[in-house]
């Protein structure tokens, strides 16, 4: 059970396949519209069930629970070894102008 | 209050009236029953003058951003032009602005008229920068923020560049909607202002365009300072057009009628913005020809009644550049200049990199913005999210590139290039989606109002409307 205050994410199916719009890609209009928000849980509940919450901002949306106080899972990935030569080849080319000036 | 129908088709018959009430202007007073409206009476309308929006931004920090000389990819551009050739190459520093980014301009006025009509939030649908900047202002004139991102493919997986918008909007306390891939968000965000009764604070607007005349003419009082002259180009990265459309009109403001108005966008062609599938195998979410041309070419597919961004008035050129060399671009930028900034707003930059080749040394390229940069919206996290979904990313020519296939990190910077996009193509391409569904002739006021849309003459229309019916 998720306690009633807790920090939770919803999700509302804005619009099922059937209903989304004529002009989107086939691959699109065979997926629903989803949306997810976060908010304050107004009552007990349990993963899964439709449930009140209240928004950041205090709005009251209804939605089903699917988490408990998501993490940002977004970082800054594995370096990326191509890219590590390219500070190098531009050095090569503004180097010998940079040495230039100081000289003068 | 007697609650109206809720679903899409309802909610979609009552967006004008929706728009009316969320943006405190009737789009109705600028029409002329035709084709044409009175731009310029629209961008007047509010009655912000450029000094009344510098006034706006220095009360929330937004603005007067440094210009900063970018010498040593000056040197490296010297090293590969023909000789006597590179401009310098200078770029104003937009990620000092409050939440990071020049979208704090386009979203201080919003704030404030907001506030000042009595409005008690604001709404915006957006997966960039621009959440951030609407949420950062809206704090400072004390309204609440609601903010409507597309974000996920139906995996449920998300580009990390836009969870880390999404992240710093609810670090500003905004609430957050997150959706989908499908321009149905449309419907949500409506629904949105229309239960909030908030301000549409869309990108659109004629004060989203007004609070970026600002850059426009301080990079130009800032150039002429630091150098004696206006810059003799200056490179803008497009996507919506508000960037070229506001910055260029500042240009104009400022006097420097004869500086070139290059726009850049990352080349994404044959990927569907709207496709659950093309969705995650782009690596920019934003200064792209996705949306760099539609919106080029049909300006009032925007969220408002009448977009404000009209590029094709403003732009003398406009090129492509490919998504690999943003990415090398902006390593140089960190390890050449010690500014780690971007990626996707060093689109212009790149461009500038290539285009400073073909100008004399004497000369003065201006970039317009940098951005911030940090988990999620950095080379790193974007190029590894891009191998996690497919795509190849190798050494090589970029202009092998197929967007959505691969990411071709250029070999040698002699291979950073600029790619042409055909203006008057484009012109065309915008007359032809004008005159979609008209069923008489365009009058005198509609050829004169097409003639300033396409900055062209009103015989060239009478010309390419031939050409359209032949």
């Amino acid at each position: 059970m998720i306690a009633a205050g807790s920090w939770v994410q919803i999700e509302q199916t804005v619009l099922r396949p059937e209903e989304r719009a004529p002009q989107i890609p086939e691959e699109t209009k065979k997926t629903p519209l989803l949306l997810w928000t976060k908010g304050f849980l107004k009552h007990e509940a349990r993963l899964g069930d439709i449930v009140e919450v209240e928004t950041i901002i205090g709005r009251t949306l209804q939605g089903k629970l699917v988490a408990f106080n998501p993490p940002y899972t977004h970082g800054f990935g594995a370096p990326i070894p191509e890219l590590l030569q390219v500070g190098q080849s531009f050095r090569q080319l503004a180097q010998p102008a940079a040495k230039e000036e100081e000289e003068r | 209050m007697s609650r109206a129908g809720k679903s899409y088709h309802e909610v979609m018959a009552r967006r004008n009236e929706i728009m009316k009430q969320s943006l405190g202007l009737d789009y109705s007073n600028f029409e002329s029953g035709g084709l044409a409206f009175d731009y310029e009476a629209m961008m007047s309308h509010g009655g912000y003058t450029l000094e009344e929006v510098r006034h706006i931004q220095t009360e929330t920090g937004v603005g007067n951003t440094p210009l900063l000389e970018l010498k040593n990819l000056t040197r490296a551009a010297r090293a590969l032009a023909p000789k006597g050739k590179g401009a310098r190459i200078f770029i104003k520093d937009e990620s000092c602005n409050p939440s990071g980014s020049f979208k704090d301009r386009r979203a201080s006025v919003s704030c404030h008229y907001a506030a000042k009509k009595g409005y008690k939030g604001v709404v915006s649908a957006t997966s960039g920068n621009y959440g951030a900047a609407v949420a950062s202002q809206a704090n400072m004139r004390n309204l609440r923020t609601v903010i409507v991102q597309e974000v996920f493919d139906s995996r449920g997986i998300g580009q990390p560049e836009i969870m880390e918008k999404g992240r710093k909007c609810e670090a500003y306390g905004a609430e957050v909607l997150q959706c989908t891939v499908g321009p149905e968000l449309f419907y949500s965000f409506l629904l949105v202002l229309e239960e909030t009764g908030f301000f549409n604070a869309s990108l659109y607007t004629p004060f989203s365009i007004a609070g970026i005349e600002t850059l426009g003419t301080e990079l130009v009082e800032q150039t002429r300072q630091r150098t004696g002259h206006a810059p003799d180009a200056v490179v803008i990265t497009h996507a919506g057009g508000g960037n070229v459309t506001g910055t260029a009109r500042g240009l104009l403001k400022a006097g420097a009628a004869d500086t070139l108005v290059v726009g850049a966008s990352v080349d994404l062609a044959g990927l569907h913005m709207a496709s659950d599938v093309d969705f995650n195998r782009k690596s920019f979410t934003t200064g792209h020809t996705g949306f760099g041309i539609p919106f080029a070419t049909l300006p009032d597919r925007a969220d408002v009644p009448r977009n404000a961004a009209r590029p094709l008035r403003y732009l003398d050129r406009y090129v492509t550049v490919s998504q690999g060399e943003v990415f090398c671009i902006t390593e140089a930028l960190a390890v050449l200049e010690g500014l780690e900034r971007g990626p996707a707003g060093n689109t212009s930059l790149t461009a500038a990199f290539a285009l400073a080749q073909e100008m004399e040394q004497d000369q003065i390229i201006v970039v317009q913005e940098t951005e911030y940069t940090g988990a999620g919206k950095h080379v790193t996290a974007q190029l590894t999210f891009a191998r996690e979904n497919g795509i190849e990313v190798r050494l090589g020519d970029p202009a092998e590139q197929v967007p959505g296939k691969n990411i071709i990190i250029p070999e040698h910077p002699s291979l950073i290039a600029v790619k042409d996009v055909d203006l008057e193509n484009l012109k065309r391409s915008y007359l032809r989606n004008a005159m979609k569904g008209q069923t008489t002739a365009p009058s005198e006021t509609d050829l004169a109002f097409l003639a300033a849309e396409l900055r062209t003459d009103v015989e060239t229309i009478g010309i390419w409307l031939k050409e359209t019916k032949g």
